[in-house]
């Protein structure tokens, strides 16, 4: 097997966030304030994965604009020619914050909208968010960044999709990332009020499909349909530990977002480990690379360079065990869990909004 | 669905889009959101004088004067592949 160089680092540089969302990808046990890793660290990881060959970064979160180091991190990412994007929801970003971004050379600024409905998007986000966004969007238009919108969708807002894509537009977004809610971490414990009904999902597709040829050229959508509706899954993040490191507020070094669930994982840190030694030698990221590690009906199959067995995470979640084929293909013996779920929302609709488990969260 | 690149055609690169060089694999590479195009010589020839002035048949009538040959196919043919990828418009 060759061995493909990284192209994205995801650095989650805090679980901090003002908001609340019931599917957010950050881990049930959020950090707090006082593990995070600092500014040295962060410029070593930096610098050490471009070596390797990522040409992505994402600042991420929770909230990274909550790191006061934020404009000096994405400075240096510049000044190593990575292609940086801020993924944020817009919450903090002043005018002064906005314009020291641009100055250190951030190109890219992702902002999270829960939904065009005010009420339903400050249900989601557990709080009241949608004036201090709109803020954040003229300010990140004006100053020029390329411009995303990011949306996650679920039972409650996908019968919008159509208002919610002209929204974007409206906003002068280059691109809409119209993202499924993933069934993991806080996702998972939601999944009953988030799955949508078949029915939304035919329909919101159709939708779609319409509004990407009529904003063609004006603003890029991506929409992918949820896998628990399809036959067969996706692979994640393009296989295990082919392309992508994500780095969590603590220096933990994943192969994917979901990784956090996967008990049997050893997951190595920044702060003891290089950035290369991590993706050449550690047991975490040669965990599910390849194909070795496969059952059947995955080791078997032709589909298993194009789709790795689908998602580690999901299939340890719903099967027990991180190995077997993930439950949303058609050839996996456990595909029922998958469609058991598909019926289970009758009557939900309270979510487990996000929160730190005791004290209030760190400075 | 094909995009049309004709002649008269001033391509440019997407607002979004970088050309830059990838030390690590000792490539260049088009970078934009969430993505990144590795390119061989000839398309970073080919990008490098998309510069929003230029039509395609002064693309591809410069770099057939440069490499003795006539590249209107292939210069054509890398637009329409970019253009379709929205990377090029
Ligand atoms: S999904 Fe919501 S709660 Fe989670 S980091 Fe993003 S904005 Fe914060
Ligand atoms: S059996 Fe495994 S490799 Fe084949 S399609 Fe299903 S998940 Fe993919």
């Amino acid at each position: 097997m060759t061995m493909e160089r990284p192209t994205t680092l995801l650095a989650e540089l805090t679980h901090r966030c003002p908001l609340h969302c019931p599917y957010c990808s950050n881990p049930l046990d959020l950090l707090r304030a006082e593990h995070e890793i600092g500014t040295d660290d962060w410029k070593r990881v930096f610098t050490e994965a471009r070596e390797l060959g990522v040409l992505q970064l994402g600042l991420s979160g929770g909230e990274p604009l909550i790191r006061k180091d934020l404009e000096e991190l994405a400075g240096h990412a510049r000044s190593l020619g990575l292609y940086t994007t801020l993924v944020t929801s817009g919450l903090g970003l002043t005018r002064k914050r906005a314009e020291a971004l641009r100055a250190a050379g951030l190109e890219h600024v992702q902002v999270s909208v829960q939904d065009v409905d005010p009420a339903t998007a400050e249900r989601i986000a557990g709080t009241s968010s949608v004036k201090q966004k709109q803020a954040a969007i003229a300010l990140v238009k004006e100053l020029g960044f390329a411009f995303s919108i990011n949306v996650v969708l679920h039972r409650a807002n996908l019968d919008r999709i159509g208002e919610i894509i002209d929204y974007a537009a409206g906003c002068g977004a280059d691109r809409l990332e119209l993202a499924n809610t993933q069934y993991y971490g806080w996702g998972l414990k939601n999944r009953a009020t988030l799955m949508p009904r078949r029915e939304q999902v035919l329909a919101a597709k159709e939708i779609a499909q319409d509004r990407i040829l009529r904003y063609k050229g004006r603003m890029q959508i991506t929409f992918v349909l949820p896998d628990y509706f399809e036959e067969l899954p996706k692979a994640c993040y393009g296989g295990w530990g082919r392309y992508y490191i994500v780095v969590s507020p603590d220096g933990k070094a994943l192969p994917c977002h979901g990784a956090y669930a996967i008990p049997s994982l050893e997951l190595p840190s920044v702060r003891e480990h290089s950035v290369q030694w991590i993706w050449h030698e550690s047991s975490a990221f040669q965990a599910y690379r390849g194909d070795d590690w496969m059952k059947e009906p995955c080791r078997s199959c032709p589909r298993k360079t194009v789709d790795f067995g689908g998602c580690r995470c999901q299939a340890l979640a719903l099967t027990g065990d991180a190995a077997n084929t993930d439950p949303v293909c058609m050839l996996s013996p456990r595909r029922n869990v998958i469609d058991e779920a598909l019926h289970e929302h009758a009557g939900a609709d309270e979510y487990a909004y996000r929160d730190y488990a005791a004290e209030p969260q760190g400075a | 669905m094909t995009v049309a690149m004709s002649p008269d055609t001033v391509p440019r690169i997407w607002r979004l889009a970088r050309l830059d060089y990838d030390p690590a694999r000792q490539r260049p590479v088009l970078l934009y959101p969430e993505g990144a195009v590795l390119l061989n010589d000839t398309g970073q020839a080919i990008l490098e004088l998309v510069d929003g002035q230029r039509t395609v048949a002064q693309i591809a009538a410069e770099l057939g004067a440069r490499y003795q040959t006539d590249v209107t196919a292939d210069v054509t043919d890398y637009l329409s592949y970019l253009a379709e990828r929205e990377l090029v418009q």
